[in-house]
């Protein structure tokens, strides 16, 4: 006798099972994780205990504190989709860095200097959306340069990227000490003037302690978009069958040239976006020295979402609570906040090895495995 | 190596040094310049060439380590603890020829070993996990850099830091040594000299012994060793941690003999471009130490250039060692294969 079709209470429960299932991991992966820290700092002496509720503390103990973990997680948010969206097309980007770099250096000069070469102020309605968009082009070349090279010589993306990082860090390096260094004699730093006012993200709340800004929502909307495209979009399908097969790819008449160039340009725009919305949205300048490691962040924030952009959202506000509670917890414990960046890799190293995970708690494994990449050829 | 490779490398390394002496000629003699940039290109490619060695052990095998960088930097680190905390245990703080030797060594000790877990964790999870490699290795790399920060700050920023017992001697190898001026090229510290050793002894091993034979067949084809009664999860199991060995000794060059003191994300890219040089070499001993030199020489030119006089901003001669890279990984002048089945996990089936 055929199955009378599913009840919507039926639905839902299937619905919300998978949901579970597919957290399953992830959530494991990053409870492990801090009992796997916990053991670390208590063997080199600190207080976990402690140090875990100054890191709560920090991210969710008040607004103000809420605010900051926005503001820490929309760079993030793109960052990650970033890379997901490279994972989604069979590469791998440790470039979020140097993409970050150009983007934040382009959308700083655009914002201070483009006025004085233009001889006329510009309207916030036109200057914000040109320091946006000259960022993201600026990662989107940034990430399209070793696409390119991917496609055409095929020359391993992850050297490639994490070549371009170092060249983008000197160059701004150069550029920050140099030709746009804040002349006023009063810095001391390697960082540009302030941006104009038109070219600011306005705040949420009118409150100036609390600095989360409209960027965070552009970044709700950006992972959105990304989750339209890949799975609503003939480009989107394109990216993904290449990134799956490309010899199916091939024989189905799609361009793998195109589709890896598109991967890694479009991962390098959200890449430079992220370096965009720190400088137009929270620093209002870009200064050398401000990212610490948001490429590696973005990796782990990509594959703890399991390249879905939804979870993405989720990992890069988890990733971002961590971040910014992590300085109460070094004010409350003297723990360094560089164990955020161990307790990452572990994260990482359970999510990556889910067997680990999965043996610990008696999961079932997957019907079908994550493909991310392959390796030199 | 194919002889346009080969080309490639003598003519952009003649460049470089080229360069230098052009750039440096109103101060110094220009024989002077030219035996200080092979002098420094020696020192520099030494943790260059170690890491594409470990990596042709690694690869060889079938394995794919892109985590070079990460065993380097925890290397560095821990042999680097382990140096001054041996002192401080013998001397009490107090620099003393017979104390330094002995935590130097312990240094050095340490770091090899520390390499060799880095390892085995990377085989653990590649070859028994069955783990994406690159993932693996990233892992690897990110908890290097976060282990290491951690640690650096917990155990130094706090309190006393305790004197570390200098670096290893600069060796004169003996009739070469004395040359006048040239001579200076054939003064090296032991982990260079080391460096120089290891690729005429992999590149025999690989080639001409059982062990190597082996190791390459398991590379290229593991089911067909499987068949023939290999074990291939052990053969790369001690493949990737004799390549985690070497990159323990990369690491102990840059907190034993080259700085007495550790920094933070020191090993700076040098584990990325040991693998470009490894690739570009062809996944062989001496092509890989050949590659290895062409970066050392850029990386040369940038630590001389100020001493020379250069005009150029040094952030552009730093970006040098990195475009090289890029445009070795082009295969302009040719590309390389990697061994046939590097980087796919195998799968013993029907067992």
């Amino acid at each position: 006798m055929p199955e009378p079709s599913p009840t919507l209470s039926r639905r839902i429960l299937g619905a919300a099972r998978s949901a579970l299932n597919a957290l399953a991991v992830p959530a494991l992966a990053v409870f492990t994780a801090l009992v796997v820290g916990a053991i670390i700092m208590k063997v080199v002496g600190g207080d976990p205990l402690l140090a875990y509720l100054g890191l709560w503390q920090g991210a969710f103990g008040s607004v103000k504190a809420l605010s900051e973990t926005c503001v820490w997680a929309s760079p993030y948010i793109f960052a990650g989709l970033a890379v997901a969206l490279a994972f989604k097309g069979g590469l791998f980007n440790i470039g979020a860095e140097g993409q970050l770099q150009v983007g934040a250096v382009t959308a700083a000069w655009i914002g201070y200097a483009l006025p004085d070469v233009l001889h006329t102020s510009l309207p916030a309605v036109i200057h914000l959306p040109l320091a946006i968009l000259g960022g993201s082009l600026a990662g989107a070349i940034w990430g399209g340069i070793p696409g390119w090279l991917k496609a055409r010589t095929g020359a391993h993306e992850v050297i490639n990227t994490i070549m371009m990082n170092y060249i983008a860090v000197l160059m701004a390096g150069y550029l920050l000490n140099g030709p746009m260094r804040n002349p006023d004699p009063l810095n001391l730093s390697a960082r540009t003037p302030s941006i104009a006012l038109s070219a600011r993200v306005p705040r949420i709340f009118a409150n100036p302690d609390l600095r989360v800004h409209w960027g965070v929502v552009l970044a709700l909307v950006i992972a959105v978009a990304i989750w339209w495209l890949l799975y609503k979009t003939t480009i989107g399908f394109e990216i993904r069958t290449v990134g799956t097969n490309p010899d199916a790819a091939k024989y189905a008449g799609i361009s793998v040239t195109r589709a890896i160039v598109l991967s890694m340009a479009l991962s390098g725009l959200l890449a430079g976006l992220a370096g965009t919305i720190e400088v137009v949205g929270l620093n209002y300048r870009h200064e050398l020295g401000f990212s610490t490691g948001y490429g590696f962040d973005a990796i782990t924030v990509a594959l703890l979402g399991k390249t879905n952009p939804f979870g993405v959202v989720l990992a890069a506000f988890l990733l971002g609570a961590m971040r910014n509670g992590a300085t109460r917890m070094q004010f409350l414990t003297q723990v360094p906040t560089d164990i955020v960046s161990v307790i990452q890799a572990l994260i990482l190293l359970f999510v990556a090895a889910d067997a680990i995970v999965r043996f610990i708690f008696r999961l079932r494994a997957p019907k079908e495995k994550m493909v991310l990449t392959r390796g030199w050829s | 190596m194919s002889w346009p490779r080969f080309g490639f490398i003598i003519l952009t390394v003649g460049a470089i040094i080229g360069a230098a002496v052009v750039i440096g000629q109103a101060q110094l003699p220009w024989l002077l310049i030219i035996t200080t940039m092979i002098r420094t290109t020696l020192q520099v490619a030494t943790p260059l060439t170690l890491g594409a060695l470990s990596g042709v052990w690694c690869e060889r095998a079938g394995v794919v380590n892109i985590a070079i960088e990460g065993m380097m930097l925890l290397a560095a680190f821990f042999g680097f603890i382990a140096a001054i905390y041996t002192n401080q245990a013998i001397t009490g703080g107090v620099l003393t020829p017979t104390g330094s030797a002995i935590s130097l060594a312990v240094g050095v000790t340490a770091a090899v070993l520390t390499g060799g877990l880095a390892g085995l964790f990377h085989a653990f999870l590649s070859v028994t996990q069955r783990v994406n490699q690159i993932i693996s290795g990233t892992v690897i790399n990110i908890l290097a850099i976060g282990l290491t920060g951690y640690l650096n700050r917990q155990l130094f920023f706090q309190g006393q830091v305790p004197h570390a017992p200098g670096v290893l001697p600069t060796l004169h190898i003996p009739v070469l040594a004395d040359i006048p001026t040239v001579g200076k090229i054939f003064e090296q510290q032991p982990i260079a000299i080391s460096a120089i050793l290891l690729v005429v002894i992999t590149h025999f091993v690989l080639f001409y012994t059982p062990w190597g034979l082996r190791t390459r067949a398991v590379g290229e084809h593991p089911r067909a060793v499987d068949t023939v009664g290999i074990n291939v999860y052990k053969m790369r199991y001690a493949n990737v941690i004799i390549g985690g060995l070497i990159a323990g000794l990369a690491g102990a060059y840059f907190t034993i003999e080259s700085v007495p003191s550790f920094e933070p994300l020191m090993t700076n890219g040098r584990g990325f471009i040991s693998l470009a040089a490894m690739i570009f070499g062809g996944w062989s001993p001496f092509g890989a130490w050949a590659a290895s030199l062409v970066f050392g020489s850029a990386q040369a030119l940038q630590i001389n250039a100020q001493g020379f006089g250069l005009p150029v901003p040094s952030q552009f001669v730093g970006m040098l060692p990195y475009i090289l890279t890029m445009l070795a990984l082009t295969g302009i002048v040719g590309k390389t294969l990697p061994p046939v089945a590097d980087g796919v996990p195998y799968e013993k089936t029907g067992d």
